[in-house]
């Protein structure tokens, strides 16, 4: 790997950036690896890289099905927050969020993330309490998180409108500084980079097609589109197909796979300098570095595989932009798309073992698996090299739907998170 | 949007209906006998197919009644809608 630095960056200007490596190898499958990554997003290929650059395992293989960064890695939008109510996921969010701030970094590769303030609007009294609630039990956390007025809101973001003549008037809001966005593909070129470095073998068009066991039960190899792969280690990130994947191996989960919409708008100046989200009318939009705003819609009511929602999902969230900020009512929107997102019960995601012995998952990031990317990757590979969860991965077994011991966050947030 | 075919109201748009997850969901019926697993499967767990599903859906802003679907989650197209207390129509060839 040749690293980028201001004299290989300055050595390549002047050569017409020729001289630059592949970013990462396109092996051939080994027949037998420690341990078997299945999907190549940015979860799974952090989870390769911390595998390989923490633990020492390095004879780790991830199994993509189309092209590494193709599903929900290339299709969120990008926003990145820890602020969370419970204590767990709290933990969780903030040890991604503490990795975010250094990644680009240990990678060597610039993620862009940048601390441009998140900022969550509140529309009712129960808003506002809520909120509050919020912001007093992050700070128990030593999570950032404070409340704006109205006008602190504006003069936070300046587009906003806090006109009380609006439908839902704003009424406050919450901020977490540090929360803001980062660079998706770079997330998952960065790490893909960085573990092919240190020696994992990044596999595309791959599809795992079964899961062949041992005599006692356990994990001994996975079947794959290019062929069998022996190992006694295999961790399924496969986010949307999660269900579908680990039925290979006859597991049901308590997880749902809905469409989950997003969209941008024409380029233009820099005209939106953080990133507001509003749960009571559902808003979501950011600007990109590119100029685009960035809006994130509501998942459709039914189960779906197709990548696609209904047109009244975004009309409804771009009513609501609209009007929060009626400077927006004549821009244009680009393109729209949809990924496939996976919802467990408690809206919590399930990071640990599954009944059969070798087998891990991770799973159930439902609508906001973007801002955990490297805690999640992180944890899941301390789970995989030592055979125990991290403390911060404990709470979040398949486990916890039979003891009762839920993360409840679907009551705590409502929406989106 | 999706055009749903009520079985009491006909054809009528999605934002007519609420969907209400997997069909077929028995409860079970003695719970007290139960294990603590097979009440979380009952609970939480859901098969979420790439393919047919059979599934509820609630015409709340119609008739008010529920009914069940089988739909394709690859193409989202109904195959069926029937009424509830019905089986679930043999419907696994897929249509595009």
């Amino acid at each position: 790997m040749r690293r980028f630095s201001i004299s290989s960056l300055l050595a390549e200007a002047f050569n017409a950036h020729r001289g630059w490596p592949r970013q990462w190898r396109s092996p051939e499958p080994k027949p037998k690896y420690d341990v078997v990554i299945v999907g190549g997003g940015s979860h799974g290929l952090g989870t390769a890289y911390y595998l390989a650059n923490e633990f020492g395992i390095t004879n780790v293989a991830v199994l993509e099905k189309g092209w590494i960064g193709g599903g929900n890695s290339g299709r969120n939008t990008t926003i990145i927050r820890s602020n969370y109510l419970y204590d767990e996921s709290a933990a969780l969010y903030e040890h991604a969020l503490k990795l975010w701030e250094t990644l680009s970094t240990q990678l060597n590769y610039n993620t862009m993330y940048s601390a441009r303030g998140v900022l969550m609007l509140a529309h009712s009294v129960h808003d506002v309490q809520s909120f509050k609630r919020h912001i007093y039990a992050n700070r128990l956390n030593g999570i950032d998180n404070e409340w704006l007025t109205p006008e602190q809101c504006k003069a936070f973001c300046p587009a906003l409108s806090i006109s009380p003549d609006a439908r839902y008037p704003v009424m406050g809001g919450a901020l977490q500084r540090r929360g803001g966005t980062a660079r998706h593909d770079a997330i998952v070129w960065g790490y893909a980079r960085g573990a092919d470095s240190r020696g994992v073998d990044i596999i595309e068009n791959c599809e795992v097609t079964g899961f062949s066991r041992a005599q006692d039960g356990s994990i001994s190899g996975v079947e794959t589109s290019r062929g069998q792969i022996q190992t006694r280690r295999v961790g399924v990130v496969a986010a949307g197909h999660t269900s579908v994947v680990l039925g290979r191996a006859g597991l049901r989960l308590p997880l749902e796979s809905f469409p989950l919409q997003a969209l941008v708008s024409e380029p233009v100046k820099p005209v939106f300098p953080c990133v507001v989200m509003s749960n009571a009318v559902h808003a979501y939009i950011s600007q990109s570095d590119k100029g685009e705003l960035v809006i994130g819609a509501g998942t459709d009511q039914y189960t779906s595989y197709s990548q696609q929602g209904g047109l009244h999902i975004t009309s409804h969230t771009l009513d609501a932009i609209c009007e929060l900020f009626p400077q927006f009512r004549r821009m244009r929107m680009m393109r729209s798309w949809g990924g496939i997102v996976d919802v467990t019960p408690d809206r919590s995601p399930i990071i640990g073992r599954t009944p059969i012995d070798g087998l891990y998952v991770n799973c159930g990031w439902g609508t906001g698996g973007f801002k955990a990317t490297p805690g999640s990757a992180h944890v899941f590979a301390h789970t995989l090299a030592t055979g125990t969860p991290h403390p911060i991965n404990a709470p979040f077994t398949l486990d916890r739907f039979r003891t009762g011991r839920l993360i409840d966050e679907a009551a705590a947030a409502a929406v989106a998170h | 949007m999706l055009l749903i075919t009520c079985p009491y109201c006909g054809a009528r748009p999605e934002i007519e209906f609420r969907g209400g997850g997997e069909a077929h969901i028995a409860r079970p019926s003695d719970p007290a006998a139960v294990d603590d697993q097979s009440w979380a499967e009952y609970l939480y767990y859901r098969s979420n197919p790439k393919g047919v599903h059979a599934e509820r859906w609630l015409h709340v802003h119609g008739c008010g009644r529920w009914f069940n679907a089988v739909r394709n989650t690859v193409s989202d197209s109904f195959e069926q809608t029937y009424r509830m207390g019905e089986p679930r129509p043999d419907a696994t060839k897929e249509r595009r």
